[in-house]
């Protein structure tokens, strides 16, 4: 693996990358820059495997991010033994509701699949249902969300370890993409970019609204870590002796005592938070890496061969008699997992989920625009994708200010302009993204790093 | 008078509304439409498109507003409209002539369209923030309201009080005006049968000596014209927020799908169908039914089918079950 150039130029880019911003901005920053990164990485892979591997168009990201941020607040929030206890039941009997729901269209669907009026009755039986749940529903919701409703309001999680959630997350973004490929896979690419897009915004609303679950636009704050946290550090003897050692020869040149101490209580709280980041960045790092195994034995295996035949000609892999619509399913749901993977791992580094939060510009398009700009059909050129992507949403902010320092100079602190322009310096990010895409569609219509054709 | 009363309620909270939200998204979904039905891809920049040509008419409205030139009884806006549609169609040819040409000569597949549709989503998206910022305007001036709750009141001795906004006057009769002009121009003039021609079969269409950058042309321009109307009676009617517009861009392409994609008559229906369910929907009829209902049969619930909150993912479920159903359309779709 080490051999290929392809990992070479990635993961230097990224080494590089990273280093530049913290020998030019702050340590805290670059690692912070470096998680979001990978993170990105592993959205942009799974992406990738639907887009690249199979040329299923999938503009969901954003609802299966939501999906697997959803996962982390059910695993990791510990439970709220007086809301179950209010309405737990009522909830409890409204899933069972569904599940007969979803069961009795199963069958129908299995028993009478020829059946001229089949599709309407269930359509009855879905929109019949609506107004049902809400009945039985309705009641327990309104009970669970009154109390402690500025603190709680919600049935909370399993009280497990957050890492869990990411499994989870997994999984049940799979289920989801299971019923959604049912539903949207059999649509020509176009029409599937739509409705992938317009169910992932049905997704949004119910985690937005459905504040017994999520606590909904209430956002839910101070999640766990699989990592140590900042002030446990800060004071643990192990740690501070650490930031000792490393930093002795800058403390040795302080005499004073006094002044010594103080230096390296600074050392010892910035130096945490850094440490914080590091493990972050290693764990993301490990789960980057895995994943990237994996789907290059897969990519390289005869499965990987007979997705990208179905890609290609989806015909003639017809005719070799490969089951089109089984395998489009399966990739769409390993797609869409590993997409929740990442929803779950970006909520445990923010350590808060915010519904609110999801928008299909920062959380769908972006995702699309890394794959794109990194390389349709090439794990690496995903990861790489992941990188430049990020780094230049990051840092665009403080290039434009720097730009439009440079071109109105000559003009007044005060002048409206410059002042208008030094406001809406966020929204350059946007307009980097959008001529970036463009270019690269234009002049490596198949991204910076292009999909390897093996030729036995 | 509780039947009267009951009717006036339904057309205050549900007509009204409805038809004036359906004119919006039916002028939107025609545009959608017709890029799709001559250029062959979703336009995903088309509610920053719209975003647009609002912005420019916000504008030229503050311009006009400044020097006090204002339109009576009507909103600034319609004077500072020309203006506007001049621009977007400016923009609209130049991403044409820069973007799209390129793709449409090579004869890239609809993904790619869509791909560069995106690119030009962001670079429009930043324009219009940059410009104008991310924030909420309001740019209606003039008369708010043709007749007022109380006054209808008053006027008829009902209980109910029937509210018309001047907006919602003005919105109907621009799209009723703009859609005249439109269908007669696709389906009597010789340009407009050829714009057809073009979208039934292009092959053909070339054959027949139709020539295929004026169609292109005229597209980009009829499109701009409906992007720009439309956003602005939105802006109008509600307020101006560069992502509302990016939002409003879903029931769109919902309300061009359900009405078949390539077909503005299917659309213009389409926009009414899911305006009228997302208000529909998600109204609570309790009043309603205690009007109509005899006494003691008053129900005690909201009777409201799912909560506003699903105003959105209405339109999207409709979309679904269209799809499940009639993957062309309510009408049949690929046709202009």
């Amino acid at each position: 693996m080490i051999k290929n150039s392809d990992f070479k130029i990635c993961f230097s880019v990224m080494t590089v990358l990273t280093i530049l911003v913290g020998l030019f901005q702050s340590w805290g920053i670059a690692l912070s820059m470096l998680n979001l990164c990978l993170i990105s990485a592993v959205m942009a892979m799974g992406v990738n495997i639907q887009w690249g591997f199979a040329g299923l168009i999938n503009f969901g990201v954003m609802g299966f991010l939501a999906i697997g941020g959803l996962a982390t607040v059910l695993i990791s929030v510990p439970p709220v033994p007086e809301a179950w206890s209010a309405g737990g039941i009522g909830i409890l009997v409204s899933g069972l509701f569904l599940l007969a729901v979803v069961l009795s269209v199963l069958i129908i669907n299995k028993r009478f699949p020829n059946h001229k009026y089949k599709n309407y009755f269930i359509f009855v039986i879905i929109i019949l249902s609506i107004p049902l749940l809400k009945f039985i529903a309705g009641p327990s919701i309104s009970k669970i969300e009154s109390i402690n409703a500025a603190t709680s309001g919600f049935l909370g999680g399993a009280n497990l370890p957050i890492i869990f959630s990411w499994f989870v997350g997994a999984i049940l973004c799979a289920l989801v993409a299971f019923v959604v490929g049912k539903v949207c896979l059999g649509l020509r690419s176009d029409y599937l970019a739509i409705s992938t897009l317009l169910v992932s915004g049905i997704i949004i609303t119910i985690v937005k609204h459905e504040e017994w679950l999520s606590r909904g636009v209430k956002n839910v704050i101070g999640l766990k870590r699989p990592v140590p946290y900042e002030v446990d550090l800060q004071n643990s003897e192990w740690f501070i002796k650490i930031v000792e050692f490393l930093n002795s020869s800058k403390l040795s040149k302080v005499l004073d005592f006094d002044e010594r101490t103080s230096l390296l209580n600074q050392l010892v709280i910035s130096s945490s938070g850094v440490f914080v980041k590091l493990c972050f960045s290693l764990i993301f790092l490990a789960v980057v890496l895995i994943i990237l195994y994996f789907f290059e034995k897969a990519l390289n295996s005869p499965w990987g061969r007979m997705m990208r035949a179905i890609r290609d000609n989806e015909e003639a892999a017809k005719a070799m008699g490969k089951n089109v619509v089984k395998q489009h399913l399966f990739i769409f749901m390993l797609g869409s997992a590993i997409i929740g993977f990442a929803g779950a791992m970006l909520v445990t580094y923010d350590g808060l989920f915010t519904p609110s939060s999801y928008q299909p510009l920062r959380y769908t398009f972006l995702i699309w625009v890394m794959v794109l700009l990194g390389g349709t059909g090439n794990n690496y050129g995903a990861i790489l994708g992941g990188f430049v992507v990020w780094f230049i949403w990051i840092q665009s902010a403080p290039f434009a200010l720097l730009v439009i320092n440079i071109f109105t100079n000559h003009l007044d602190e005060t002048n409206y302009i410059r002042e208008h322009l030094v406001n809406s310096v966020p929204y350059f990010r946007y307009l980097m993204m959008g001529l970036g895409l463009l270019l690269v569609m234009r002049y490596r219509p198949k991204g910076l790093l292009p999909e390897k054709i093996i030729k036995n | 008078m509780d039947f009267l009363n009951s009717i006036i309620l339904l057309t205050n909270f549900i007509i009204v509304p409805g038809i004036t939200y359906g004119s919006q998204l039916a002028l939107g979904a025609i545009g959608v439409t017709l890029i799709y039905g001559v250029l062959r891809f979703a336009n995903f920049a088309y509610g920053d498109l719209m975003a647009f040509g609002t912005m420019i008419v916000i504008l030229v409205t503050w311009i006009l507003q400044s020097k006090g030139i204002t339109f009576g009884l009507l909103p600034t806006a319609l004077l500072a409209l020309p203006v506007g549609i001049l621009l977007t169609i400016a923009v609209s040819l130049f991403f044409d002539k820069t973007v799209f040409e390129y793709y449409r000569n090579k004869k890239s597949d609809p993904v790619t369209f869509i791909v560069v549709s995106l690119g030009i989503m962001f670079v429009l998206n930043a324009v219009v923030r940059i410009i104008i910022g991310p924030n909420d305007i309001n740019f209606m001036d003039g008369h708010k309201f043709i007749m007022k709750a109380r006054e209808f009141k008053q006027m008829t001795g009902l209980n109910e009080g029937l509210a018309l906004k001047s907006t919602q006057v003005i919105t109907l009769i621009t799209t009723i005006i703009t859609c005249s002009i439109l269908f007669y121009f696709l389906n009597k003039t010789k340009t407009g049968k050829s714009m057809r021609a073009y979208s039934n079969n292009e092959d053909l269409a070339l054959l027949s000596g139709i020539d295929p950058k004026k169609i292109v042309l005229l597209t980009w321009i009829i499109v701009s014209i409906l992007a720009t109307v439309a956003g602005t009676l939105y802006g109008l009617d509600k307020s101006f927020k560069p992502f509302t517009y990016f939002n409003n861009l879903l029931p769109i392409f919902a309300a061009t799908i359900v009405g078949g994609i390539g077909n503005p008559l299917g659309a213009f229906y389409g926009g009414f169908l899911i305006a009228f369910s997302e208000i529909g929907l998600t109204y609570a009829y309790k009043k309603f039914f205690k009007y109509i209902m005899p006494e003691g049969l008053e129900p005690s619930t909201l009777i409201q089918f799912i909560s506003t909150d699903y105003k959105f993912a209405i339109s999207f479920a409709i979309l679904i079950v269209v799809l499940i159903f009639r993957p062309n359309g309510i009408f049949k779709g690929k046709v202009i």
